[in-house]
């Protein structure tokens, strides 16, 4: 599993890769209470605003991070965004992209050196 | 931090867990480990403990000190009975509000409670009009507000069970002086508390020890007092907004209106009799979301999905625990303003739909 600064994880699945958010981003949200999903069968950038997490402090953007289409996302998020606080590393994934190239999840950091940076 | 005044209860708050932030001045707990929804949710169904010693606490001492605060409130504070308590607003001359306050009749004297934020310039003012301003600089403001409040403080305070809603009285806990009034701010029946600092932490220890008792941050606050409809200063009121506008006429009793005993005679007399006796052009309503994405302040409401001009804005949005959905307050046209009007907010560059609903979002529970 990868990690970017912007506190989302990243697991490689098969050709694909899962894109959610860390157990810290959550904690530090708060209570989800609404989860914008991306629209699938998209083409998105690098740093793109593909999702929003309102919790009940604030509206957060989840930023695309790395090029590439969405092709699946999380509909249990829609129905029950609390899944966000309960498994933010498991079952509250939020998309799936297909890249073209996963070696560029080589630069994002690896566990320890996440667990450094919000040390 | 640094420059931030600290209540009395800080270190308990850091004991607890506290998360703290800046707010009017002050380093407060926004939330403790529970998190907002769950302080929210303990509150409604049991019991929470509030520190809001930011706010002022102000006496007026003076012998003819309810006729005096009449000329700066729309309100009959010379009828107020002993042992009573009325909500009121400190208008200016253009109508609008200055502070939203609680008055309090406590025999030889009148109590205040005032916002945080705008404390020093409400004793300001009033010492610029009024004999015998004394602000309160000693004691710590507690709130308990919940179903269990009232079990929970009748086990420290025989006797509060009687008090009626907006009853004030002075008890006694181990010695300690507290002047009590059964009132709050999150729609809930319950009590708030004056009573010296020195005795703050033993008596607020005192009700956290209690099962049925949580301490609840200002997060939880602030989504307990939306869904009871209750303004926030700064938000849904402020010097632009008038009292008639923001649906509070309840607060001006008949005597300060056209024919009454003492018509007028405060500050913006003339725009908010009339807005009285017309109606006013704007009025503050409710707002259901029809999805689950809140509106939260600032958020710019259209009258159709397409119209270019604005119609109004929200002054406070959030998701609501209790009622399982966003809720928000805003200003609206009076022609726009009846339940079940459709309205769209622009949420991220989309419009939303959403309809004009009834306040409070969740009715209140008070002992009256």
């Amino acid at each position: 599993m990868k990690f970017t600064e912007e506190h989302e994880w990243l697991r490689i699945e098969g050709d694909l890769i899962v894109v959610g958010i860390t157990e810290h981003a959550a904690e530090q949200l708060g209570d989800v209470v609404f989860v914008e999903l991306p629209e699938l069968e998209t083409q998105v950038a690098r740093g793109d605003e593909v999702s929003v997490i309102e919790s009940v402090k604030a509206a957060s953007d989840i930023l695309a991070p790395v090029d590439g289409e969405i092709v699946a996302v999380n509909e249990a998020l829609g129905d029950n965004p609390g899944l966000v606080n309960e498994d933010p590393m498991g079952e509250a994934w939020f998309f799936k992209m297909k890249i073209d190239d996963l070696s560029v999840l080589d630069e994002f950091m690896s566990e320890d050196e996440y667990k450094d940076f919000i040390a | 931090m640094t420059d931030l005044k600290r209540t009395c209860l800080h270190g308990m708050h850091l004991a607890l867990g506290a998360k703290m932030v800046p707010f009017a001045g002050y380093e407060m707990p926004v939330q403790y480990p529970m998190g907002v929804m769950g302080e929210h949710l303990h509150t409604r169904a049991k019991a929470g403990l509030f520190d809001v010693s930011h706010m002022g606490q102000v006496i007026l001492g003076a012998r003819d000190a309810a006729l005096a605060l009449e000329a700066l409130v729309p309100v009959d504070v010379a009828g107020l009975p002993e042992g009573r308590q009325r909500y009121g607003l400190f208008t200016n001359e253009a109508g609008g509000i200055l502070d939203d306050l609680m008055i309090a009749n406590r025999g030889d004297h009148l109590f205040l409670v005032v916002n945080a934020a705008c404390k020093a310039q409400d004793i300001a003012h009033l010492q610029a009009h009024l004999d015998g301003v004394e602000p309160v600089s000693d004691r710590a403001l507690l709130a308990l507000q919940g179903p269990a409040a009232e079990a929970a403080l009748a086990r420290l305070v025989p006797g509060v069970a009687t008090m009626r809603f907006m009853d004030v009285a002075t008890r006694h806990w181990d010695g300690a002086e507290l002047w009590i009034s059964r009132s709050g701010y999150t729609g809930e029946d319950g009590f708030e508390i004056s009573l010296p600092e020195g005795r703050a932490e033993a008596f607020a220890q005192a009700l956290l020890a209690m099962d049925e008792v949580a301490p609840i941050g200002l997060g939880a606050r602030d989504s307990l007092r939306l869904e009871a409809g209750l303004c926030l200063y700064g938000h849904d009121i402020d010097t632009e907004t008038s009292p008639i506008e923001a649906g509070l006429a309840w607060a001006i009793q008949k005597l300060r209106r056209r024919g009454g005993a003492r018509e007028g005679g405060f500050p913006g007399a003339a725009r908010i009799l009339r807005e009285l006796a017309e109606g006013p052009s704007r009025l503050r309503v409710g707002l259901r979301p029809e999805t689950r994405a809140p509106m939260r302040e600032g958020t710019v409401l259209f009258a159709t999905a397409d119209a270019a001009e604005p119609v109004g804005h929200v002054t406070s949005g959030a998701f609501g625990p209790t009622i399982e959905a966003p809720m928000s307050m805003g200003y609206l046209p009076a022609a726009l303003a009846q339940p079940g009007t459709p309205i769209w907010g622009e949420v991220r560059g989309k419009r939303l739909a959403a309809q004009v609903c009834p306040l409070p979002f969740r009715p209140a529970t008070y002992r009256k």
